[in-house]
């Protein structure tokens, strides 16, 4: 038992990471020789998708610390390792802002917000929508709120595991009253912090449109997103032979997690589609239309591979334990929720002009093939098992 | 003839051990009576997992049927909605509006059913004369039902007590 408590990054799995990472450096050099214009909007679909990913994860270990939660001690070292990713979105956000912020933030644009021009004259291109906003919606406002989230939750994600690893060296209780802790600061920041968060990078996207329900719409795609990744890294954990004492107890709250917030992320998902659809109003509804007019198929698809497939194959207990359909789930949910962000980000930015092809996939790709690297590399430098966690038994003995 | 026995325990352990020992000497643990969730009494009994949940999908969809076919009927057929400014006078287009009916619907159905079947199968409907065994199982005991040929009597009670329980009624 003692060998495999340590995680090693296989090389053929590196190997993969490269090979994906290459893909996706190809396809985004070539996208920018081609249509620069897209590729940035490509390039922040991803980052914001793979944020999503990280943040969630560190949701999720946050709230198994608040919560003091037992069942979870024996994967709570593979969100801890997601949350780590936090740098890199943060990295390539800021990339995206300095290089291409007014092409996907329009309200970037200083001239729409002057009233009148050097010459006295009234400026054609005022946007007096914008201007109200101009308040909150400013560039140096927006960077120091950018600046800020990242340090907020990368610090998190970094002192929780400074705790982790002085827990395994040492076995003093008072990293875990300090873990403790710091989740519930942490929940407390990411209350905020979410949902500005969401509002800055996404919903200011489509400057002129608001929703109220934006922020808690986004959370549930944040955490969904992040639970099907877990949940696909816990059964290659498992495949690969590591944390072989993991039952399907263990499985099926996982699996529980996942139906939960499907349904969550549909309410949601539903009540911010439904308000606006029978109020018809013409500001909120714009919204609507574009995603209706143009991106029909992926509107249906998104609610029906985000919704009716995760709740009619998890319904049952059986389908819950075991973990072929845990990764099938997580799969499903992963490109659904790939859906769903694309949703979120692409219309604002191209409109009517889209396309999910090579570029885009090859982008996924190389995200993907980043992540893995990172996220692997970051599962190797801790224990898989808190050898010296307080509830380890408690998760060992762990029935539904 | 078969013969019903009722041991009573006073502690989980002591009574999930005695099912153990029971069913070891071929004795028949039929049911056990518990006032709260005992971890492992099921699977130590030896119990079918319960059908509850099919029921429940059952009932569920039947209230989504229901709901729609009444929204359909009212507001479509037998007299035509103007439904949030958009006039269309055809349930697929309308369904939106629908929706929160259909999932409330949906859970009535599905909770009420799960009750009453629970009900009935647990024969506790009102008016049902209560089957007290002993007067503290809703309190801190545990009873065992175990089932034996009349002939030996003697000895599950015999076993009963050996495995630590307080009192035997039959």
């Amino acid at each position: 038992m003692q060998d495999n408590l340590n995680y090693t990054f296989s090389g053929k799995l590196k190997t993969l990471s490269f090979i994906m990472m290459a893909i996706g450096v190809v396809a985004i050099a070539v996208g920018f020789a081609t249509n620069h214009e897209q590729t940035w909007a490509n390039l922040m679909h991803n980052n914001f998708y793979f944020l999503t990913i990280a943040l969630g994860a560190l949701f999720f270990y946050a709230i198994q610390y608040a919560a003091e939660v037992g069942w979870s001690v024996y994967i709570i070292r593979v969100p801890l390792a997601m949350s780590q990713f936090l740098w890199v979105s943060g990295a390539i956000m800021l990339i995206i802002f300095f290089a291409a912020g007014h092409h996907i933030w329009h309200w970037m644009h200083h001239e729409l917000i002057v009233e009148t021009l050097p010459d006295g004259k009234p400026n054609p291109d005022y946007d007096a929508v914008l201007a109200g906003k101009s308040a909150y919606l400013n560039v140096p406002f927006f960077l120091t709120r950018m600046i800020l989230y990242f340090v907020i939750w990368y610090g998190f994600a970094y002192m929780l595991r400074k705790h982790a690893s002085a827990e395994d060296m040492s076995g003093a209780l008072q990293h875990h009253l300090r873990s403790r802790r710091l989740s519930i600061i942490f929940l407390v920041l990411f209350a905020i912090t979410s949902s500005t968060s969401a509002w800055d990078f996404v919903m200011s996207i489509e400057s002129h449109w608001f929703s109220t329900l934006f922020g808690w719409y986004t959370f549930a795609g944040i955490f969904i997103s992040s639970l099907c990744v877990m949940a696909l890294i816990v059964a290659y954990l498992r495949k690969q032979g590591y944390l072989h004492h993991l039952n399907q107890n263990h499985l099926h709250d996982i699996s529980k997690f996942m139906f939960a917030f499907s349904i969550f992320w549909t309410y949601l998902w539903f009540a911010q589609f439904l308000l606006i659809w029978y109020a018809n109003l013409p500001e909120e509804v714009v919204y609507f239309m574009l995603r209706q007019d143009y991106y029909k198929t992926l509107f249906i698809v998104n609610f029906l591979i985000n919704f009716v497939l995760p709740f009619l194959i998890l319904m049952t207990r059986d389908s819950k334990r075991q973990l072929f359909w845990m990764s099938a789930l997580g799969i499903t949910l992963f490109i659904g929720h790939w859906i769903d962000t694309f949703l979120m980000v692409i219309p604002g930015i191209s409109g009517e002009h889209w396309t999910i092809g090579v570029y885009e996939i090859g982008t996924t790709i190389g995200f993907i093939g980043l992540f893995i690297f990172v996220v692997f590399n970051a599962l190797t430098k801790l224990s898989l098992l808190p050898s010296r966690h307080p509830m380890l038994v408690e998760s060992e003995h762990f029935t539904l | 003839m078969s013969k019903k026995l009722h041991g009573i325990f006073n502690d989980d352990e002591v009574l999930l051990n005695a099912i153990r020992n029971l069913k070891a000497k071929g004795i028949k643990c039929s049911n056990a009576y518990s006032p709260y969730p005992v971890h492992g009494l099921d699977e130590a009994l030896g119990l079918k997992r319960t059908r509850i949940s099919i029921a429940s999908f059952l009932y569920g969809a039947t209230g989504t049927c229901l709901a729609l076919l009444m929204m359909w009927y009212m507001d479509i057929w037998d007299w035509p909605m103007d439904i949030g400014g958009k006039p269309s006078w055809n349930l697929y287009k309308n369904i939106p509006s629908f929706i929160p009916v259909t999932f409330e619907f949906t859970v009535l159905c599905a909770a009420h059913g799960m009750v009453l079947t629970f009900y009935l199968r647990s024969k506790i409907l009102p008016g049902v004369e209560p089957n007290v065994i002993h007067e503290r199982m809703h309190d801190d005991h545990f009873v065992l039902t175990v089932e034996g040929k009349e002939s030996d009597e003697a000895q599950i009670r015999e076993a009963l007590t050996q495995n630590g329980a307080v009192e035997i009624r039959s």
